[in-house]
């Protein structure tokens, strides 16, 4: 067991400080959370800076465009830009966190020249065609159909929670090639043109008041035989290589970020006073170990999968069940720091607060996220 | 960074938990709890394993590891349920004559409370005035002493990793109850509720384990009240969940469920308390250096 990091580790982290330092402070403003468009720009801006610094797509496979980077250079990617403040991956999160690795472990050479580049290049932004009103948690029983026409499929349905759908050129899209075959099975793997006729978005707004997401009708939408990535019906195994992906490191920068948040709600209830308040200020240095604790798992698990080469393990699952509560519980402790400001819009406390509700249902619900840990890693037997 | 076992980490796991199979396995578990006393052969072979002088400098006769080491021997031992004043025993190698092989049994003053101090050879810390308890763990004797000896952050530690051995013992408990106990018609482990105890159980493990292992290799005073607070919610929340798995049965003598659960509640009273614990890793807050929010 060894925490300690290699001198080239050090030396990628210095280096990346360095550059943090230099590049951060000429960032323009940060674009209002329901301005889509200033929102793309800004973030394509950003990765188009990662990407002349030779920090884009750190994680992904050198054959892929990537720098190949082993998952302790990309925690320390995470860490730092996080604790820098330097700004998230936004708009780029489903292409560089599940379709881009998704293409550059199934798709064909082609498909990896046309899309991983323009991603990594900050060009192209992609959303996610997973979820439907009836197919969320129970996302094989989706129910978007695809038929062949020539070298097309016609594909008709909907599709929701798609975040970035409105500012977005390509969907990672899953629809049903085979209605009579069992629902795992029958489903295939699409790369939909945003721009495509028979396409409409309606966005949906959360109960945190912004249009983080929408709803995206399809009907009859032709998209190319070509964009399909994997086999024919075999778009269930391609899916859980992408979920594998979004689980392994989706959360990384997010449990710095609790840190830097708790250690800020620490200095409000010094100003206002509630520090002298002994429950409050014991469940401030309770929720300091839960996230000490989650960092040190992130460490556990990110050395784990440089073990066995780079392929993020189930141990996720465990992760997030664990942060997605102590997310919920470090903003209720925030809005009893701040007392009535907690309910004033204004405050960006009570907006995180409202989106930390999102996180013990988001990329798989806390309920099946127990279940899956309950059948894959304790063996328990599934329920009927 | 390479936060995972290395192999010697996992042998020397291996071993302890063969030798505690053997020499401590369910039999001996129970026949403890019929006839409580120190085993003084055990005490001993325990020595001569190099459980006592896991961090004594080869140079002295030792073994000559360090605290991760001894963190995963402490943990084997929580899993086991192994009696004795284990963690004094440890700490006096090196102070205490024949602690190093088991030849001696060293019982020491922790907060107020003192175990196996009719059975000691070397006590350490101020006994005067001690008066017996009737011990709520049938297997760990209790004094109580009017005067509180300071926490021993590495004492704190090792029973932190004490806990998680209990934690992932009563999981694993758990897990094989449900898998094979049928009601309905079915696994009681297939119904969504009882999967859910259980892999909260798991959540709380691993959490704690991170936490109990990083300790061990930073020695941290943070980092270690983080694992005892942790370790302890794992050990105490684990054995009350694997009770509830085994329904009835759970509740009864027989089950070896409330052996872990009134160790852990034992333990759990060694060390820094946990508000002592959450007011450190509080002051840690406030001195934390400020940043940016995005």
């Amino acid at each position: 067991m060894d925490l300690s990091y290699t001198p080239e580790e050090e030396e990628f982290r210095a280096h990346l400080r360095e550059w943090l330092a230099k590049v951060l402070p000429g960032l323009p403003p940060k674009p209002s959370p329901d301005d889509w468009p200033g929102r793309r720009a800004y973030d394509l801006g950003w990765q188009r800076m990662l990407y002349d610094a030779g920090y884009a797509g750190l994680h992904w496979p050198a054959d892929a465009g990537g720098r190949g980077a082993t998952p302790t250079q990309h925690l320390i990617f995470l860490e730092e830009t996080e604790k820098a403040g330097a700004p998230y991956v936004g708009a780029n999160f489903v292409g560089l966190l599940h379709a881009g690795p998704t293409i550059a472990a199934e798709g064909s050479a082609g498909q990896r020249a046309r899309w991983l580049p323009p991603v990594l290049r900050g060009e192209e932004v992609w959303c996610q065609g997973f979820s439907e009103p009836d197919a969320g948690s129970d996302l094989a029983a989706l129910r978007t159909r695809a038929r062949r026409d020539g070298d097309d499929y016609v594909v008709s349905g909907s599709k929701i929670w798609t975040s970035h759908a409105e500012v977005a050129d390509w969907c990672e899209l899953l629809v049903r090639t085979d209605a009579k075959a069992p629902k795992h099975r029958g489903i295939s793997w699409l790369a939909m043109p945003m721009d495509a006729p028979g396409i409409t978005v309606r966005p949906l707004r959360t109960l945190a008041g912004s249009t983080e997401f929408a709803e995206v009708f399809l009907d009859e939408v032709r998209v190319p035989v070509a964009n399909r990535v994997g086999e024919e019906n075999d778009g269930w195994r391609v899916t859980m290589v992408t979920l594998s992906f979004e689980r392994g490191t989706a959360f990384v920068g997010e449990v710095v970020a609790c840190r830097r948040v708790l250690g800020e709600l620490a200095r409000e209830a010094r100003k206002n006073g509630r520090w002298d308040d002994v429950p409050l200020r014991r469940r401030l240095g309770r929720l300091n170990a839960e996230f000490r604790a989650l960092w040190r798992l992130t460490q556990w698990n990110v050395s784990e999968s440089e073990r066995s080469g780079g392929v993020p393990g189930i141990g996720g699952s465990v992760f997030k069940l664990s942060y997605s509560r102590a997310r919920q519980d470090l903003y209720d402790a925030a809005a009893d720091v701040l007392g009535p400001e907690a309910l004033d819009l204004d405050s960006p406390w009570t907006l995180d607060r409202l989106s930390s509700l999102s996180y013990t249902i988001a990329a798989g619900t806390s309920q099946i996220q127990r279940n899956i840990v309950a059948e894959r890693i304790l063996g328990l037997p599934k329920g009927r | 960074m390479d936060f995972q076992l290395t192999d010697d980490q996992r042998a020397l796991r291996a071993g302890v938990r063969e030798l505690l199979d053997r020499r401590f396995g369910r039999e001996q578990l129970r026949a403890a709890v019929d006839a409580p006393g120190l085993d003084r052969a055990l005490w001993r072979e325990l020595g001569e394993a190099g459980f006592f002088a896991l961090r004594l400098p080869e140079t002295a006769g030792g073994v000559g590891l360090g605290l991760p080491e001894a963190v995963l021997a402490f943990e084997e031992a929580g899993r086991a349920l192994l009696t004795g004043p284990l963690v004094a025993t440890h700490l006096a190698v090196g102070e205490v004559p024949g602690a190093a092989t088991g030849e001696s049994v060293v019982a020491a003053v922790d907060g107020t409370l003192v175990e196996w101090l009719d059975e000691a050879d070397v006590v350490r810390g101020d006994v005067t005035g001690a008066v017996a308890m009737r011990s709520a763990d049938p297997l760990t004797p209790l004094h109580r002493v009017p005067r509180v000896a300071p926490p021993d952050p590495v004492a704190a530690l090792l029973t932190a990793a004490e806990q998680l051995g209990s934690a992932s013992r009563t999981c694993e408990l758990a897990v094989q109850h449900a898998r094979t106990r049928e009601q309905f018609g079915q696994p009681i482990g297939a119904f969504q509720a009882v999967k859910h105890l259980c892999s909260e159980m798991l959540v709380r493990v691993e959490v704690a384990r991170g936490a109990v292992y990083a300790a061990a290799v930073t020695a941290d005073p943070l980092d270690i009240a983080t694992a005892g607070l942790l370790a302890d919610e794992a050990a105490e929340l684990g054995a009350r969940d694997c009770l509830q798995v085994h329904g009835g049965m759970g509740f009864t003598w027989e089950s070896d469920v409330h052996l872990h659960l009134k160790r852990a509640w034992l333990r759990a009273r060694r060390g820094q308390s946990a508000a002592e614990a959450e007011e450190a890793l509080a002051e840690d807050l406030r001195i934390a250096a400020p940043g940016p929010r995005t």
